[in-house]
């Protein structure tokens, strides 16, 4: 059997959803029997090549992350968004009320008790967008996982459905927003 | 008794029940929301719709009529629920994995029940604000859904009419009658039913937090559509013992 090739990435996440991905345990050693990873985190190949399934955890937040998101779209037959953050935004999306100039200032110029050491303006540094966005507001995404992170038994369940060529059904104690 | 059919079965009511009530004591459930079984339905939240006879229509405020035909757990019924859950998600800030409401959440529970995987929409991100003056009681404007138990619980049950919800459409918005709006300058107490009816994350105890833990909490037990019973129509509840009676019921 041809095995599957998945790629994963953090964007603006925190890899609490990679995280999770290894709390499916031993069964790692099945989903290798049927998979393998193109880029990923657990692989560090640098670029996402033609894929059957693309797991993005963590929203856009900046000038970076749509450009690795766009590389996931192009290659990835499936595309999931993988965790709350990037079905919602999630928390980093938790400033999309605030200015962004005004917050970069009091964190880096005026809070009291932080360094002041200015605002980070390197040209190696991605720009931030001024909002958070989930990732079905910048490409087409295919399948939604919720959670913070999704529980390992719902990523199990989640992959082993999609695997299979089911529609991900994960039911009561699987599906959670928290 | 009368009776009429919700998806096939046989659901008796009594003069004056709702499809909802009626569906409700029979222990079937019917997706709701804005419905509280102490208060008159209210009709607003639409999570109750069903096809009786053929035509859409909430069947918290659809009295029951003997030998009408209910259809509620449809392929159809439940994608217009996705879609009001999914709006209803998109329009707040309603962020699960911080809120102390999580797992004892209506709007979460039905989104869970109905295989609500994303929002689907562009989230609005509105700014709105929190108000924590209240020593006892405090009010996050970001999960507010609108759903009025708790302007219903306060002027019918507390007979103080705290809250109210004012403007038109996208700016409609919940409000606290007092002179500086703010929920410390009303004469809410802790005790109050409307402290305890809001199904959503907005109005919360102060102190209370996660001291059940995430995973021992209400929706965690059993998902909400097998805990129809518990909303079974009851008679009303003061929120305090009443002083006219010597036992204080």
């Amino acid at each position: 059997m041809t095995k599957l090739r998945v790629a994963t990435t953090s964007l603006a996440g925190c890899f609490g959803c990679h995280a999770s991905l290894l709390d499916i345990d031993e069964r790692l050693f099945d989903l290798l029997q049927q998979v393998e990873f193109d880029r990923s985190p657990l692989t560090d190949i640098k670029h996402c090549g033609p894929c059957d399934i693309g797991l993005i955890e963590g929203g856009i937040c900046n000038a970076e992350n749509v450009e690795v998101l766009r590389e996931f779209r192009r290659n990835c037959k499936l595309l999931v968004a993988f965790g709350a953050c990037a079905v919602t935004g999630g928390l980093p999306a938790q400033r999309n009320h605030l200015d962004l100039d005004a917050c970069l200032t009091e964190v880096y110029l005026t809070e009291p008790g932080l360094a002041h050491g200015g605002i980070p303006n390197d040209p190696e540094l991605p720009l931030p967008l001024d909002k958070v966005h989930p990732l079905h507001e910048v490409v087409k995404v295919d399948y939604f996982l919720p959670g913070c992170p999704p529980s390992g038994d719902a990523i199990w369940q989640f992959l082993t459905d999609l695997i299979a060529g089911r529609t991900p059904r994960l039911g009561h104690g699987l599906i959670r927003y928290d | 008794m009368n009776s009429f059919t919700l998806d096939g079965a046989a659901i008796p009511f009594a003069p004056g029940q709702t499809v909802l009530q009626a569906a409700l004591a029979a222990g079937r459930y019917i997706p709701h929301l804005c419905y509280h079984p102490e208060f008159k339905p209210h009709g607003s939240c639409k999570l109750c719709t069903v096809k009786a006879d053929g035509h859409s229509i909430a069947a918290c405020t659809l009295p029951a009529r003997a030998g009408l035909t209910v259809e509620s757990h449809t392929e159809e019924m439940d994608a217009l629920r996705r879609t009001l859950v999914q709006m209803l998600f998109a329009e707040g800030n309603h962020f699960c994995p911080s809120c102390e409401k999580s797992g004892n959440c209506l709007l979460q529970a039905l989104g869970y029940d109905l295989g609500v995987m994303t929002a689907g929409f562009r989230h609005l991100f509105p700014d709105r604000q929190v108000d924590a003056s209240h020593p006892d009681i405090w009010i996050d404007f970001n999960r507010c859904i609108l759903c009025e138990p708790c302007v219903r619980a306060s002027c019918e049950i507390d007979a103080k009419c705290v809250f109210a919800l004012s403007g038109r459409g996208i700016d409609k918005h919940l409000v606290v009658n007092s002179e500086s709006g703010r929920l410390a300058d009303t004469n809410i107490a802790l005790t109050d039913k409307a402290v305890t009816v809001c199904p959503v994350g907005a109005i919360l105890a102060k102190r209370v937090g996660f001291a059940v833990p995430i995973g021992k909490r209400r929706f965690d037990a059993s998902p909400i559509s097998a805990q129809a019973l518990a909303d079974a129509p009851r008679p009303l509840m003061p929120a305090q013992p009443c002083a006219s009676c010597e036992d204080g019921k």
